[in-house]
Formats: structure tokens, sequence, C-alpha cells
């Protein structure tokens, strides 16, 4: 079976997020008020060949904490469907 | 003879010369070595240089990590072998976990290149055994990446074994503690933002440098490891 992942990672919370406060220090300008807590973050898709979804998701988590994020300072969040 | 310092080059780093060339104003004799060797062809210390290995894609440091000569790497400081990260290289040690914690974005996003006083705060590293607490020196920084994060379990163990090695006398990035250079436990692998190399020669503008460079050679002397 074929599996779409897609993985978000973003900094985990209580790290300081230069860019996510960079983008809401410019929302006021651009006339978007009421708009707080902006994080960002990176989104990654792949496709995995696997036997079923158990071992396209340990794959695919395994692929997200060794290389996609650093777990030191970010977290990942693992979206799977079959194709 | 001249202990062999090696100076990793990855695709993409730009300071391995500036290091061979600071390395040999001190006595030592600089060796290039190709990140897809998985040997470190028996040098007595290794420098991860500066620049951007593998085009610092995903993060700084992330993919370089996975290079052959990374496991050469890893078991020559397992084996007590002096072992310096400098700037990108201090981002693929703590990527590949012989540094603990994390380089993140500058605070404030400012891409920074300037000369920076930093503080040296331990002398219990290959890298300061040759100089004093408190000392003072001027070099250069060049970084995007440079804000050392850990959680507070890693600092506390950091300022309590001793390994915090050097402190910005004025934090320019948002570090942690101050922190611009840390060492491991055994004080034989060290990592830090700001570039010796760079202030090697008060020709060209700085040679507080040197010291740093020369305490690297001498533990590189005395390294008995094999590698």
């Amino acid at each position: 079976m074929r599996f779409r992942a897609r993985v978000e990672v973003q900094l985990r919370p209580g790290i300081a997020d230069p860019e996510g406060a960079t983008i809401e220090r410019a929302l006021p300008a651009l006339g978007f008020d009421g708009v707080a807590h902006v994080r960002a973050g990176r989104s990654f898709s792949f496709e995995v060949d696997a036997q079923d979804e158990g071992a396209a998701r340990t794959t695919a988590t395994e692929l997200a904490d060794r290389l996609l994020a650093n777990p030191v300072i970010e977290q990942s969040r693992l979206e799977l469907e079959a194709i | 003879m001249a202990p062999r310092i090696g100076v990793v080059v990855f695709p993409g780093t730009n300071c391995e010369h500036d290091v061979v060339q600071a390395a040999e104003a001190v006595g030592g004799a600089g060796v290039l070595l190709w990140h897809g060797d998985a040997s470190v062809s028996g040098v007595d210390a290794v420098v991860l240089p500066g620049g951007f290995a593998h085009g610092d894609y995903l993060r700084p440091g992330a993919l370089a990590r996975f290079s052959p000569v990374m496991e050469a790497v890893a078991d020559f400081a397992r084996a007590g072998g002096p072992v310096v990260g400098i700037c990108n290289g201090f981002q693929v040690l703590t990527e590949a976990g012989l540094l603990p914690g994390a380089l993140q974005k500058n605070g404030r996003l400012r891409f920074l290149c300037q000369p920076v006083p930093v503080v040296v705060a331990s002398t219990s590293s290959v890298l300061t055994s040759l100089a004093a607490v408190g000392d003072e020196l001027v070099l250069p920084i060049n970084h995007f990446s440079g804000n050392y994060t850990c959680d507070d379990d890693t600092l506390r163990r950091l300022q309590e074994e001793d390994r915090v090695v050097l402190r910005y006398a004025e934090n320019p990035n948002g570090s942690v503690d101050a922190i611009a250079g840390i060492a491991n436990e055994a004080g034989n692998v060290v990592g830090l933002m700001p570039h010796p190399e760079r202030a090697s020669s008060a020709l060209l503008g700085s040679d507080d440098g040197l010291v740093l460079l020369r305490a690297l050679v001498a533990a590189a002397t005395a390294s008995s490891v094999a590698a």
C-alpha cells in the first residue's frame, strides 16, 4: 500500500520563535487586529510504501523525529492517508 | 613532528583554508578531510569549520550529521580526541548529538557579522586550556543561527560541570546565559559560534583567537588517539 504523509514541524511551546514574533509585529500595520500567538513552522509531504497504516506511521514518525525535526527544540505532527 | 589538525570539508564549507592557515601559524599541520570519507585519517585533532554544509538545507547541520565522516568523528571524540566545531561546525556537533542543545535563529532575525567581545568562562576544555577565566577576547561572529538554546536541566548541568567555555560580553543573538561556546563532559569536544581562525593575525584586526588555537594544537600534540 502507498500512503501520503504530511509532517508539520513547529518549535516546542516555550521555545522563543523569532520568525513568528516578527510576523506578529507586522500584522497591525497591515490592518489585522486581534491576531495573536503567531508561530512559524514548516510542512513536508512525502509518500511511503508500507504493508499497512501502522508500518507507514512508524516509518514516517521515525523520519520526522530523526531528520525533519530537531527534537531538542521542535515537535512534529503527522497526518497520513492511503492513496 | 607537527600535530596533524584535520579540517573537515563538507559541500558548502567555506572556512577550511582559514582554519588550516591559522593552525599552521601556531605550529599545527593542517590536513583537509573530505566529508564523504568514513575515516579521519589518523589526525591528532578534528575541526569542523564554518560555512554552509550541505547548503544548510532543512536546518544548519541537519544533513551534515549524516555524512560518512561524522561516524569517524564521533568515534574519535569518544576515544578522547580533540574535536572543535566553529560556527556551522558547532551546529553540526549539536545536530549530531556530540554536544547538547541546539542553535536557533538569532533573536530579532538578524544575520550578525561583526567582531564581538567574549569572555573565557572555563579553562577545562581543549580550546580554552591556555587562557584564563575572565580573559576577554575579541572574535568575529558571522551567523544567522547562533542563538544557543537548551532546556533548563541541560543548562544547569553545563553550568555546574563547568562546561560553558565562552560567554558573550554583550549577548548579540539571544543565546541562553549568553553562551558562545560549550564543551562535552570530558572537555575534548568544543563548539563555539565565534571564529578564532579569523582573529589569528593582528594585521587583520585581532589575534585574540591565537590563545584558543594554541590550546587546540597543544591538545592535538598530547592526543595519543589513533583514529
